[in-house]
């Protein structure tokens, strides 16, 4: 019994540690208060502010479009960087495994610094074309991708393609229909992590990004160094907007495979 | 040419070569060349030298440490209670526990510093305190994650044999649970210690003024020194190979083992 009042103490506390600040936030931001601890009216104005102010719209904007980008190419590069390199030699295996292993336990501070040298320092490239960014933020995101669809490929029955190939698929087309396939999870999850870490994101963003362009992590970095409380409190209600979405997809994730399973179920 | 699945990787393997090897060749050359092209070890000269940036050096090594620790703490026995405690629905919380991950970082430590901020009165006078707290919420989860994993695949029967061979709770937990979930230790003190030492923005957040490593990139950055940033970060890309090297020799068996199972 002690034992198990500890551990729902522990993991209680643990919990409220994680989540209290980011209630705390979200309660505030539909107050007029511009300082946590003195209560004032409700108010939507926090909300309004966010979205209607247009350098606040554009950023996010900007972000979100970003990390749509920048996932999809490192879906593309990492899948099949995965298959390729699955289905080549040992050396060639362990070679890229190492090149793919840089930037995932690389400091942030070092791929974007390292990026910036190459691409603005040394080639040369304009900022404001977006590719440095681009190219850095893929630099992060690929090798995730990579990481979650090699285990697919590793765990997949081999007979599966000499199948389709016996069946008198062409290779594209038993890769295609039946490799791919089988990839979808790992595929799908590798382009999930993209996305959470291009939003992210502050180092690569800071060393690669146009002069004029931010990010959320980049504005609200400097937005708390300014002292323009609007600004302030109206971050408070893109954390609580996040914070929400952050819910609905992880209830929608946990409860869908659920409502397929019942289905299923009940079908058989 | 005919079509190969090897081939496929070819796109990926130049990107790999160009975007990530490349720009670390690149700052190598930086770090030992000086403004006119000239080989040169005075970047690495004025570095080793300097008690300014040694001391940075010490800060970051304590920032991190401490904030390692305290994780640690703070994780282990969460994710020991996840994985073999009294819940019924471990896996959901498991969830609640890292979905904060999924919200932007400086948004969560804008969170935490408002609160710090009421509670203190003013956060510039506990910039050590306030670091570590914010870091600590930033890297939580990231130290569960390989935990839990770790303690799950734990044999449930350990804990009995140990006790019928005489062992006391504590001796179970210190002399079996703790050694045999090694890998994940290892693998969570190199996913937050690595992140504490550069993560600058979080002691910006927190007014805490004083340098880490990463903040001595960011400020050569701001004034173009190139030279000197990219001697900074061939010191840090040591670090994490020596780290990285170290942590992948301790947790090996354990990769090769999983690797055995698949094949």
């Amino acid at each position: 019994m002690k034992k198990r009042i500890f551990a729902y103490a522990w993991i209680g506390l643990v919990l409220l540690f994680l989540y209290l600040p980011i209630l705390i936030l979200a309660v505030y931001s539909f107050t007029k208060s511009t300082m946590i601890g003195s209560i004032r009216g409700f108010s939507l104005h926090n909300y309004v502010t966010l979205f209607t102010t247009p350098e606040l719209k554009q950023m996010i904007l900007g972000t979100v479009i970003l990390a749509l980008v920048v996932a999809l190419i490192s879906t593309l590069l990492g899948t099949l960087g995965a298959i390729g390199t699955f289905y080549s030699r040992r050396i060639w295996q362990t070679g890229v495994e190492l090149a793919n292993q840089i930037p995932v336990v690389n400091a942030d501070v070092v791929t974007g610094f390292s990026v910036c040298i190459l691409l603005i320092v040394f080639w040369g490239v304009d900022k404001d074309t977006y590719i440095p960014l681009v190219i850095g933020q893929t630099a992060l995101c690929a090798p995730f991708v990579y990481l979650s669809v090699m285990p697919r490929l590793k765990g997949m029955d081999p007979f599966l393609y000499e199948a389709a190939l016996d069946l008198g698929c062409t290779p594209a087309q038993a890769l295609r229909k039946v490799v791919l396939r089988e990839l979808v999870p790992g595929v799908l999850s590798g382009f999930m992590t993209s996305v959470t870490l291009s939003l992210d994101d502050y180092f690569i963003t800071t060393y690669t990004k146009p002069a004029v362009f931010d990010t959320i992590s980049t504005y609200v970095v400097n937005a708390t160094k300014g002292a323009q409380t609007q600004i302030k409190t109206a971050l408070w209600a893109l954390s609580t907007v996040i914070f929400l979405l952050v819910v609905v997809f992880v209830v929608l994730m946990n409860v869908l495979p659920m409502i397929k399973q019942q289905n299923t179920s009940r079908k058989v | 040419m005919r079509f190969s699945r090897k081939n496929l990787n070819i796109p990926y393997v130049l990107f790999l070569l160009l975007f990530v090897i490349l720009p670390l060749l690149v700052v190598c050359y930086y770090a030992l060349t000086d403004g006119q092209g000239q080989w040169t070890l005075q970047n690495f000269r004025n570095f080793f030298t300097n008690g300014k940036t040694l001391g940075t050096l010490l800060y970051s090594v304590v920032i991190a440490l401490v904030t390692t620790v305290v994780c640690l703490l703070v994780a282990y026995p969460t994710a020991y209670l996840l994985a073999k405690g009294p819940f019924r629905r471990g896996g959901v919380l498991l969830v609640l526990l890292v979905m904060p991950m999924w919200i932007n970082f400086t948004l969560r430590i804008t969170a935490v510093k408002e609160i710090l901020n009421v509670l203190e009165g003013n956060l510039a006078y506990h910039p050590f305190f306030n670091t570590i707290f914010c870091m600590t919420y930033d890297f939580l989860p990231f130290m569960i994650m390989p935990l839990y994993t770790s303690i799950s695949k734990l044999d449930d029967q350990l804990w009995e044999a140990a006790q019928d061979l005489g062992a006391r709770w504590w001796q179970v937990m210190w002399k079996v649970i703790i050694p045999m979930s090694m890998p994940g230790i290892i693998s969570g003190v190199t996913m937050v210690f690595l992140p504490a030492m550069t993560n600058y923005v979080v002691l910006d957040m927190v007014y805490n003024s004083t340098y880490i490593m990463g903040s001595l990139i960011g400020s050569y950055f701001s004034a173009y020194d190139w030279h000197n940033g990219s001697m900074i970060s061939v010191i840090l890309l040591l670090l994490i190979f020596v780290i990285s090297g170290l942590s992948s020799k301790v947790a090996g068996d354990q990769t090769e083992q999983r690797g055995g199972v698949t094949l």
